[in-house]
């Protein structure tokens, strides 16, 4: 079975390692600081050259720990994936290795993630956001951050100065028609996310 | 009486001025290629730092389209989110949808019916050709040979009404639901496909007549923007700009899905990883396309078009649901709440036109999803532009973008 060779080659690696619940391909926790030798063992001795994905979990604001780094390698010879998860220790500024010198891919994609969570990568040449602009104060892909989305300073004083631009929450007038993850039955019932501007509710100025 | 041939070489005037200049110490001259730019496919910013016409720094700034899908994936159940995947690569909107459902549908280990997989297989096919050909006309326009545009164009206009008569928008087709497809082909449909292919093929001999061995497109595209083997893997890029640097990958033949393994195709490769190569291997993809749509025509299969079984995953038939009471809640529960998933995790990576489109689903229960990490294959294909602009000149940019065949909607989501 490749994911017991694979979990037993890993092991040799990283005593910590353990098998991860996963519906499709074998997938492991590992210990951020075995990350990198987990990686380049796997790239080196087991064929997996290519760096598909790199991305994040955030479990919840109560959950500890809170944030799962989640990587996804393809084998171009085996044509299989894996995945590994590594937990981040600290929830409040989240950090964890970089895999840049292993892949050219995970430059961007840790920018990404950086971008998404706040979470810092050790040893990125080039940590910076690549999707909000530089100056962003807020990691949107956090769960306390509302679907809508903050009011914002724009970047440049200069220009909103003179145009008066400003960066608003997106007017959800009436929707979107959204489920709730909750607990409770009756809010988990679809409702509009009413969070448009009217008497009860101004539109700040 | 033979002549003697005297031998003649023009004068090199280029390299005295050349070195004239290397005489001045110039500074660099910083631009923004910005986001509003007709070569730029898109809103894609360049920070380009300039000595004369040599790019020495080239820095893409993303962002400009971030719309926060995945954000809105967790507010989503399962068959709200389909339409933000039409808006993803909006120029193969079929087969994103085919990409997302068959995502979603590992997650619930759920098999669809034959006659599915074929209409899923022969609507990202005829996806991947609009794709392609939109490519294509963008390219060659920006290098400057505007003939192909108008050809590839009017082709994708025959596309277009395919895809409004079978899924009744010709951009935003959200065809695709979790267990199946919305609709089942009109008749005749399938006719008009293939009466597309075959006045499609002599029009692609026609725009490669145009291009392949002419010397003004050979001189513009070969050569430029080469990127070696091991860079493309290293980078991350996938679709036919990996196989344009000679890597033989593709997730149809080497992990097939939706049926794929019952269709015959060749998979183009190239040789020297140039702009060229990546032209040559998207036009052999498009007739290799046509064979695929053709054979899956051939052998459709009858059946139900989606999961008949799946009863709380993909919503009864609407007669059934307006005079049955069981069928009513079923029908209900799927709205409102979603389709009833597992907990579990899954990541599914489909042969795009782009590249490989890959969904990262986690999943707590429930209807909807708790993280959908989009693997947008454009995303990590422009990564390589740092590499591939510095030391060539700024006129080759847009050769070079063109040949990326890249689409900001599925790279900043």
């Amino acid at each position: 079975m490749i994911a017991q060779d694979l979990k037993s080659a890993l092991q040799e690696v990283c005593p910590e390692l353990q098998e991860r619940d996963s519906l499709d391909w074998p997938a492991f926790n590992c210990p951020t600081a075995s990350l990198v030798e987990v990686v380049k063992t796997l790239r080196d001795n087991h064929d997996f050259d290519g760096l598909m994905d790199a991305t994040a979990i955030d479990n919840g604001m109560e959950a500890s720990p809170r944030f799962t780094v989640v990587y996804h390698l393809y084998s171009l010879k085996n044509h299989v994936y894996v995945r590994i998860a590594a937990e981040c220790q600290d929830d409040v500024n989240p950090v964890a290795p970089s895999l840049c010198a292993l892949f050219k891919s995970a430059n961007w994609m840790e920018r990404e993630t950086f971008d998404m969570f706040g979470i810092h990568f050790e040893g990125h040449p080039d940590m910076r956001r690549i999707l909000m602009w530089e100056e962003y104060p807020y990691y949107p892909l956090r769960k306390e951050f509302p679907l809508a989305g903050f009011e914002e300073e724009l970047w440049d004083p200069e220009i909103a100065a003179e145009t008066g631009t400003k960066v608003k929450p997106a007017p959800m007038a009436g929707g979107p028609f959204v489920a709730r993850q909750s607990a409770f039955e009756g809010e988990r019932e679809p409702k509009a996310k009413d969070e448009s501007w009217n008497e009860a509710n101004e539109k700040p100025e | 009486m033979p002549t003697e041939k005297a031998e003649y070489t023009a004068p090199d005037s280029g390299a005295k001025t050349a070195a004239a200049a290397q005489e001045f110490e110039t500074e660099h001259l910083e631009m923004s290629m910005g986001p509003s730019h007709p070569s730029t496919h898109g809103v894609l910013r360049l920070n380009l730092e300039l000595d004369g016409e040599i790019v020495k720094m080239c820095d893409p700034v993303l962002g400009y389209l971030h719309r926060g899908d995945e954000k809105i994936a967790e507010n989503m159940t399962y068959n709200q989110f389909v339409p933000y995947t039409d808006r993803l690569d909006y120029l193969a909107p079929l087969a994103n949808n085919a990409a997302y459902a068959m995502a979603v549908e590992k997650l619930a280990n759920l098999e669809v019916p034959e006659r599915c997989q074929a209409i899923r297989v022969v609507t990202s096919e005829l996806a991947r050709i609009s794709a392609h050909l939109l490519g294509l006309g963008a390219y060659t326009m920006d290098v400057g040979a505007l003939t192909v545009f108008m050809i590839t164009f009017t082709e994708r206009e025959k596309l277009y009404t395919l895809f409004e008569e079978l899924t009744g928008a010709r951009l935003t087709t959200s065809y695709s639901r979790i267990g199946g497809v919305t609709r089942d082909m009109p008749d005749g449909w399938m006719d008009r496909v293939l009466k597309f292919c075959e006045e499609f093929l002599p029009l692609l001999d026609d725009v490669e007549a145009l291009l392949t061995r002419n010397r003004i497109w050979f001189d513009r595209t070969a050569d430029v923007g080469v990127i070696s083997k091991e860079d493309a893997i290293s980078y991350g890029l996938t679709g036919p700009n990996l196989r344009g640097s000679g890597v033989d990958v593709d997730l149809r033949r080497d992990a097939p899905y939706s049926g794929y393994e019952n269709y015959e195709f060749e998979v183009p490769l190239g040789e020297n990883g140039d702009c060229y190569d990546r032209y040559a291997v998207r036009m052999e993809e498009m007739k290799q396309s046509v064979r695929i749509v053709r054979q899956a025509i051939g052998s459709m299969p009858d059946g139900p078009f989606y999961a008949e079984e799946a009863t709380k995953i993909f919503a009864p038939r609407k007669d059934k649901i307006l005079t049955s009471m069981e069928e009513l809640i079923q029908n209900f529960m799927i709205t409102t709440e979603g389709p009833d998933m597992p907990a579990g995790e899954v990541y599914f990576e489909a042969e795009n036109p782009k590249g490989a489109l890959g969904f990262y689903i986690v999943s707590k229960g429930g209807g909807v999803p708790y993280r959908m990490k989009i693997r947008g294959p454009s995303f990590n294909n422009l990564s390589i532009l740092e590499k591939v602009c510095v030391g060539g000149m700024v006129s080759d940019i847009p050769a070079i973008l063109g040949s990326l065949d890249f689409v900001m909607g599925e790279c900043d989501r």
